[in-house]
């Protein structure tokens, strides 16, 4: 994996790093290396145009119900499947549900779930990486097996096998599922990176201090491969709302009275080409999430390795 | 034909600039040098100095972002104005390369038969498959390779890094080119392989009359072999002259200082080392004027402003040049060069008292790991022997260096001691206490006594922490309070020469040297008795090791501090040590007061370490015999019986069969022999014959 190494090997060149002196000092202070990667952001315009577009999507999301007349549980009985008016804006369905005040309430509710379950699954996998490699012997052999078994069973297959358990209880279970089988790469990549971190010369000196295992884990490993992480989740965020949205557009996800972008456009499909309203406006704000969360992942993953994606030569 | 007058290379006002975000890098500016037919020109630098950039131009090998202006004629063929493919059929045929890597110049996927033959057939297309495979298995043969026949059909992977080096040479000399560039060839590699293939690199050039251009930032190299040395700083020429002149009457104050930097094996331990401050300055925000000024002790303000040409200060002798605005005075003897860079005075050593106690004791130790094949039925297919029994002791306040070439278990030696658990085999005492036996509060306890410094200063500290948390963190572990941990970080950073100001910067603001003075820091902050080194200076550029040397001599003596030191720089260890052990192979061969082994090594691998150690003085190195080992480090793999140095040594080729049998059949054990100074003890069946450094 190119992008893990050079994250590890990056280092600013000595040769070209000016010396300090003592008048330097107080004048310029050189960038440490967040400093450096928000420099990089920063002058990306992928990156703004994604947060624009993600920013966008949240105001909207809990801004736009406040100035609108309907909610998503209102029927309209007199305009029972129209298409976009000025009154409705997106349109209704068959029984006079407002789709734009569905949309909205989708869009809150696929935005809940990915930035949880993204980060979450990311956390599993920092904790349960870093450990396996940091520890290595049975115990990594241990947790080896266990990701290998949960890759071999398909996690969508899981998923609606247990969905009659989640959805008695709630959305907020479906979250905890989708990161309980979402964070196996992940944490394979962890475990790669920390066996090589655990031969580093600090991490030796640590342990040569007398440093205990979950110091050293907690102060030197994770802070080490922070930036791999941080990409991670950003990527995961994406990738479970479209998890999300795919279980709850096959039915086994979020089950009505709630609503998610899955299930408007599992409700839309039927009618996508007779009254494509129905499909085509939850179908593009899914679209244009995913795109604004890919493209600051993207830009990230970019400024933490030059190496990698775009700026490749 | 060129005429005999005209230079075989010939590089006029050559500059290279790597444009970048934050300012141009000038690597190279403005260098004009000459290699003429058959030469051997040693190209010396730090790194930065803008050495392989320089050469890599003549190659054109240079990433396209590179601007390069200047001129640069080969044989009377202007080569920047080339296009790739004219210069393809230049490169390899008549100019050859190289590299410091030998791994990752070879390609892994292909035979080494098969790369020479490429290169090979690359430039001759008439020759057949048979004649440039038998023209391989020659050059092989010709650059010391045993068995060619057999090792032409070997992969990269199979030959050692001596060996790489070698088919990279077979390579370089295939097509009898006119000149060889070899830029760093023996960095990666130990000193006695480093010895072998210089002798082949000389023998290379001997046969095909090639022009040597030897890139290097060892002066002792470049002492032994060149006819004429460039010096270059800061992508500059800053003196030109023939070895002898640089040598003994160099007039850049740079080459002064560097010349007096470095450790010389024979002189070292006899005097302090004197140290080159500073660093070189940033090529991408040059200063005007000369850029040694800042650290240049007879600097005037015209060095500030103006930067001085390259030219001859002596109107006898044109051929040597230099750039200083007091070269003539350097020249006639105005400004002493001895008194440019005062030596240091040393700090007082009280004499060791030959005291019986011991800070660290280590018998009998053993660490072997096993060798495992096989990806479902793992199974033990062999054993590495790492460390095979070895047994040493540290008295207070003395320094023990434990050298020997890399694989031989020097490293492995001191980790498993740092781990202060019971071993394998044997025991490692701490403080007159067993490590095997200790509690957990006990071990905690005792690693205050005991701390690492690490060969690599850029990993051996978290990049991410201030330098003020990396000091402090032993004492984070020890739970000392943070009132107390900020007064020690700001006396420690005092101790080890830095200004305290700078505790909340972070590892890459800081050079090596200083990055590796943060490590000694940290050592220091449990106030240890014993500070176990592991190659403290071998990553570091040769101007700022002097000043690392010289600090550890300091703290030794002020904070009585008791050293076990790991290097492969004999030099260094001359420099530092009262007590040498000398290891092959997970055993110690020789071992006793550095002052009597070094200057009467009793076993042959410890003559063949030290006669193949560079000594920048070209007088000397020229006149040297050296005692050459065959071959490589054999692999900790292999099972011995009898003497593990008998596959290298020198001393059993000559002796005759009924000693030899001796050697075959038992393994000598570290012993006092006749005629020794007093602890000096030698395992080998045969000093008494050893004539070889006689």
């Amino acid at each position: 994996m190119s992008l893990s190494e050079t994250l590890l090997a990056e280092e600013p060149d000595a040769a070209l790093e000016p010396e300090l002196t003592p008048a330097e000092q107080g004048r310029r202070k050189p960038l440490s290396r967040g400093g450096l990667i928000w420099r990089r952001l920063r002058s990306t315009p992928r990156f703004w145009v994604g947060v624009g577009l993600f920013a966008f999507l949240v105001a909207w999301a809990y801004l736009g119900p406040l100035v609108y007349p309907y909610g998503p549980d209102d029927r309209d009985i007199y305009n029972m499947g129209m298409g976009p008016t000025m009154m409705h804006w997106f349109g209704t369905d068959s029984i006079g549900m407002d789709i734009y005040a569905q949309t909205i309430s989708g869009l809150q509710k696929s935005l809940v779930i990915g930035l949880v379950a993204g980060p979450l699954s990311t956390l599993i996998a920092a904790i349960v990486g870093s450990v396996a490699g940091y520890l290595g012997g049975i115990v990594d052999k241990s947790i080896a097996w266990v990701i290998d078994l949960l890759l071999v069973l398909p996690s969508f297959f899981l998923l609606v096998l247990l969905s009659p358990i989640f959805t008695q209880l709630s959305w907020v279970f479906l979250t905890l599922f989708l990161s309980i089988f979402s964070w196996m790469i992940m944490a394979q990549v962890v475990r790669s990176q920390t066996r090589s971190l655990k031969n580093r010369e600090f991490v030796k000196a640590a342990r040569f201090m007398g440093m205990s295992t979950p110091q050293i884990i907690a102060k030197h490993i994770i802070p080490n491969i922070a930036s791999l992480l941080i990409i991670d989740a950003t990527l995961g965020v994406a990738a479970m709302i479209l998890s999300e949205t795919s279980l709850s557009f096959f039915g086994f996800g979020v089950k009505p009275p709630a609503v998610s972008l899955g299930t408007l456009l599992s409700d839309g499909t039927g009618a996508a080409l007779t009254r494509p309203w129905l499909f085509v406006f939850p179908a593009a704000v899914l679209i244009v999430l995913l795109f604004a969360i890919s493209l600051i992942g993207d830009a990230f993953r970019d400024a933490v390795d030059p190496t990698s994606g775009a700026n490749r030569g | 034909m060129a005429e005999p007058t005209r230079p075989l290379l010939e590089v006029k006002d050559l500059s290279v600039t790597f444009p970048q975000g934050s300012g141009d890098v000038r690597a190279v500016r403005g260098i004009s040098y000459q290699i003429n037919e058959g030469e051997f020109l040693g190209i010396v630098g730090e790194s930065g100095s803008g050495k392989s950039v320089s050469s890599l131009a003549v190659m054109g090998l240079l990433p396209t972002t590179a601007q390069v202006t200047g001129e640069i004629w080969f044989d009377g063929r202007p080569l920047l104005q080339l296009n790739d493919r004219e210069l393809s059929r230049v490169r390899g045929k008549e100019i050859s390369i190289i590299f410091q890597d030998p791994l990752s110049a070879l390609t892994p996927v292909y035979t080494v038969g098969d790369q020479i033959a490429e290169a090979l057939r690359l430039h001759d297309r008439a020759l057949t498959k048979q004649a440039a495979e038998a023209r391989a298995v020659e050059l092989l043969g010709i650059v010391g390779i045993p068995d060619p026949k057999r090792r032409v059909k070997a992969f990269p992977h199979e030959f050692s890094g001596g060996m790489r080096q070698r088919a990279m040479i077979a390579m370089a000399i295939a097509n009898n080119p006119r000149l060889i560039i070899a830029d760093e060839p023996t960095t990666a590699l130990d000193v006695t392989i480093q010895a072998q293939i210089l002798e082949v690199l000389e023998e290379a050039k001997r046969i095909t009359g090639a022009a040597v251009s030897l890139i290097t930032h060892d002066l002792g190299v470049v002492a032994g072999h060149a006819d004429r040395v460039a010096v270059m700083y800061a992508g500059k020429l800053v003196e030109l002259g023939s070895t002898e002149q640089v040598f003994t009457e160099p007039t850049m104050p740079y080459t002064i200082g560097l010349l007096r930097s470095v450790p010389n094996i024979l002189t070292a331990g006899t005097e302090r080392l004197v140290p080159l401050e500073g660093r070189p300055p940033s090529l991408a925000a040059l200063p005007a004027g000369c850029p040694f000024a800042a650290r240049c002790p007879i600097a005037i303000d015209e060095c500030r402003e103006i930067e001085p040409a390259l030219i001859s200060y002596d109107p006898a002798d044109a051929t040597h040049t230099a750039a200083c605005h007091r070269g003539a005075e350097i020249t006639n003897g105005e400004l002493v060069r001895s008194e440019i860079f005062p030596r240091p005075e040393a700090l007082v050593d009280d004499e060791i008292a030959e005291s019986t106690e011991k800070v660290l004791e280590v018998k009998e130790l053993k660490r072997h790991f096993p060798l495992m094949r096989g990806a479902v039925f793992r199974r033990r297919v062999g054993t590495v022997r790492a460390v095979d029994g070895i047994s040493f002791d540290l008295r207070p306040g003395s320094t023990l260096a434990l050298v020997g070439e890399s694989g031989c278990g020097k490293s492995t030696t001191i980790l498993e001691i740092m781990e202060l658990v019971a071993p394998q085999e044997g025991s490692i005492t701490v403080d007159g206490r067993d490590v095997s036996k200790l509690s957990r509060a006990e071990r905690l306890a005792l690693r205050k006594d005991i701390q690492i410094v690490f060969q690599d200063p850029m990993a051996a500290v978290d990049p991410r922490l201030p330098v003020s948390e990396v000091i402090a963190e032993p004492l984070l572990v020890h739970k000392v309070p943070k009132a107390e941990r900020d007064a020690k970080v700001a006396e420690l950073l005092e101790l080890v020469g830095l200004d305290p100001s700078m505790a909340d910067r972070f590892p890459h603001e800081f050079s090596g040297g200083q990055r590796q003075r943060i490590g000694i820091a940290r050592a220091l902050a449990t106030d240890p008795r014993i500070l176990v080194l592991d190659e403290p200076v071998s990553a570091l550029d040769v101007s700022i090791q002097a000043g690392v040397i010289n600090l550890l001599e300091d703290l030794k003596v002020r904070l009585g501090l008791s050293l076990l030191f790991v290097a492969h720089d004999l030099a260094v260890v001359r420099q530092i040590a009262d007590e040498v052990a000398v290891m092959y192979l997970g055993r110690i061969v020789e071992q006793g007061p550095i002052s009597d082994v070094f200057r009467e090594p009793r076993h042959p691998y410890t003559q063949a370490l030290i006669s193949a150690a560079p000594i920048p003085d070209p007088a000397i190195e020229r006149a040297r015999e050296r005692v050459l080992l065959q071959g490589d480090l054999p692999s900790p793999t292999s099972e011995f019986a009898g003497c593990r140095f008998r596959s290298r040594c020198p001393l059993y080729r000559l002796l005759p069969p009924d000693a030899q049998a001796l050697c075959q059949s038992e393994d000598p054990e570290l012993a006092r022999h006749d005629g020794a100074p007093a602890r000096v003890e030698v395992a080998c069946h045969h000093v008494e014959r050893n004539t070889l450094a006689a």
